[in-house]
């Protein structure tokens, strides 16, 4: 939010709260479409609510704002986390998280950088991290003490202008690059397709400081995202492992995660286990 | 002719490619002027892929060292790095090879800059056959790629007086351009004061028997030819087109009704260039016509000497000549 760094104290309880109407966003949102990229957002809502709501500093009202933090979501399928999270700031109307993927909703099923909050194109995979690079050094000609954080996947990894740009960050020491490695072990095509592991390894040797958590655990992302605020000549890499379709037991469950489509009346039978979990009384 | 008569010598890179008809040349155009842009709009980045050296832009680097940066051979993170700094409202110039813009880093083009209309100029060497290094390094399709792609502004400029209105012209535009590079010693063959403007084409010389519609370094090219078949009692008309996109259509139409036989003239493949955007023009325009194409065949070009090479594929002058006088 609008101020000059994260706050000192993270609530953590507020910010489970804020993670479970994420979530409860994007299920209506898949509802309405009856399908959607619902595993992988389920999967990144923590992470996404540790940086909109504690570490990130942004204006609602003033999104053109120079010194921003910026967020690049790369994986562009993962709108439906960002659409919740945006809804959640306050940069779009609540009300319109229904129309996702619809014709003519601005709330794409891959994001395009058309509305509003959106910083980079998403949807060809292993375009976001180098042009998170070029705005690090963007910022810092313009001696902003901005910062850019990267939301990419392990699937990504496998595309070689990830690496390209991997090398250029630590060669420009931009030290107020944070790259959000999501490892939830899916891809197109099922399981991993192609093992990247070690991948903290494989950041660690690209000479980038690099962090290993359990991205679904918010008290691990806050403090880790805190370790990542030095401004020590290196850029910051954050694997978080995540479970697909996480807090949604039908959908951690499922085999096809990496597109989730189900009938309406499954949509509203996991809907009512996800609230009755959340100890909403309906 | 025997193979031994035939071999010349392989201009190595970093040579001067375009050099010709004996005219007074203007060394680095292209660095030359974006340094002095460099100086009065701050926001200007440059950026290449191990290539600076070689793409002309190192007045640039000296002037401006912080301001430069060099991504290492990764021509996908070359463009996306340019997006990222657009995005910040720099206005970055990234140079590599026509080859390794068009080929290798098509998707970052279309997508990281074309589809966000991000104000990036994409500046890159050795287009069609101005290398003798065979086809990993030659262009000669860059034009037929990049102009598929919505919104990319195309410039092939014909000489180093171009080349510097270009690049501030380039500048001057709000979007993203792929210019191709003239570099080294190029020639200066248009008049000083002559106005560049994208999207304009210019008749460099009145004619009625023929009319060569030409872009990039054949400009040169025609207009000399032009000069030579007057002797010989043609008349020539040349229409230079430096940008290829957006295309001049109604210029080009015009001039097409104005002479009796039609040539196109490029430094790239006949297919998907220049003469494919001719002969759309025409059909849009209701006019059927016959048209030359003189350009490169549908093919890779061997490795060899850059004239071996342009007289074997009928880019010279005397090529030209030939060619339009068969046409007779």
């Amino acid at each position: 939010m609008t101020r000059n760094s994260p706050p000192a104290e993270a609530d953590l309880a507020a910010l489970r709260a804020r993670a479970t109407m994420l979530r409860r966003h994007m299920l209506t949102m898949a509802r309405g479409q009856g399908a959607g990229y619902i595993g992988q957002g389920l999967g990144i809502a923590d992470a996404l609510t540790a940086l909109y709501f504690h570490e990130l500093r942004y204006d609602p009202d003033n999104l053109g704002w120079a010194d921003r933090d910026r967020f690049l979501l790369s994986t562009g399928h993962y709108s439906i986390a960002l659409w919740a999270a945006l809804a959640e700031a306050g940069i779009i109307p609540v009300a319109e998280l229904v129309t996702y993927g619809a014709d003519n909703s601005r709330l794409e099923m891959s994001t395009l950088d058309t509305t509003p909050g959106v910083e980079v194109i998403g949807g060809s995979l292993g375009h976001g991290l180098g042009q998170g690079v070029g705005q690090a050094l963007g910022l810092r000609l313009d001696r902003s003490e901005a910062r850019v954080f990267v939301e990419l996947s392990d699937g990504e990894l496998q595309e070689g202008s990830t690496w390209e740009a991997a090398m250029s960050a630590s060669h420009f020491r931009l030290d107020g690059l944070v790259a959000l490695v999501d490892c939830n072990g899916i891809q197109a095509d099922g399981p991993v397709v192609l093992d990247m592991e070690p991948v903290a390894d494989k950041w660690r040797s690209f000479g980038w400081e690099t962090f290993e958590i359990d991205g679904n655990d918010m008290d691990a992302v806050i403090e880790t995202l805190a370790k990542a605020r030095q401004r020590n000549g290196k850029p910051k890499a954050i694997v978080l492992r995540t479970l697909p379709g996480k807090g949604v037991r039908r959908i951690e469950q499922s085999e096809k995660s990496h597109f989730f489509r189900v009938d309406v009346g499954q949509w509203d039978a996991i809907i009512d286990e996800f609230e009755h979990s959340v100890g909403a009384k309906r | 002719m025997s193979r031994a008569m035939e071999a010349g010598r392989t201009l190595a890179m970093g040579e001067n490619e375009a050099a010709g008809g004996g005219r007074q040349s203007v060394d680095a155009p292209f660095g030359k002027a974006l340094a002095r842009l460099g100086q009065e709009r701050e926001n200007i980045v440059g950026l290449t892929a191990d290539l600076g050296k070689y793409t002309d832009i190192h007045p640039f680097r000296d002037a401006y060292p912080e301001r430069f940066f060099n991504v290492g051979m990764a021509e996908q993170n070359l463009v996306a790095v340019a997006a990222g700094l657009a995005r910040t409202g720099k206005q970055p110039f990234a140079t590599t090879y026509g080859v390794f813009a068009s080929r290798r880093a098509f998707d970052f083009v279309a997508i990281a800059l074309a589809h966000s209309n991000l104000d990036v100029k994409l500046v890159a060497g050795l287009p069609g056959l101005t290398t003798g290094y065979g086809g990993t390094h030659q262009a000669i399709e860059d034009l037929a790629l990049m102009r598929m792609i919505p919104g990319l502004t195309i410039i092939d400029p014909m000489d180093a007086t171009e080349i510097d209105a270009a690049t501030v012209a380039m500048s001057d535009h709000r979007g993203p351009v792929y210019m191709r590079l003239l570099r080294g010693a190029v020639p200066v063959v248009l008049e000083p004061g002559y106005r560049f403007e994208i999207g304009k084409a210019r008749q460099l010389r009145d004619g009625k028997d023929v009319g060569i519609i030409s872009t990039g370094l054949m400009s040169e090219r025609a207009v000399d030819a032009a000069a030579l078949l007057e002797k010989r009692g043609i008349s020539v008309a040349v229409l230079h087109v430096p940008t290829i996109k957006p295309f001049d259509a109604e210029t080009v139409a015009a001039f097409a009704a104005s002479v009796g036989q039609l040539v196109t003239a490029e430094n790239h493949v006949v297919v998907g260039g220049l003469a494919s955007l001719v002969v759309e023009t025409l059909f849009d325009a209701g006019i059927v016509r016959k048209v030359t194409r003189i350009g490169l065949p549908d093919r890779y070009i061997e490795c060899g000497a850059v004239p071996t090479l342009q007289q074997k594929y009928g880019l010279t002058v005397e090529a030209v000549v030939e060619r339009i006088v068969g046409l007779q």
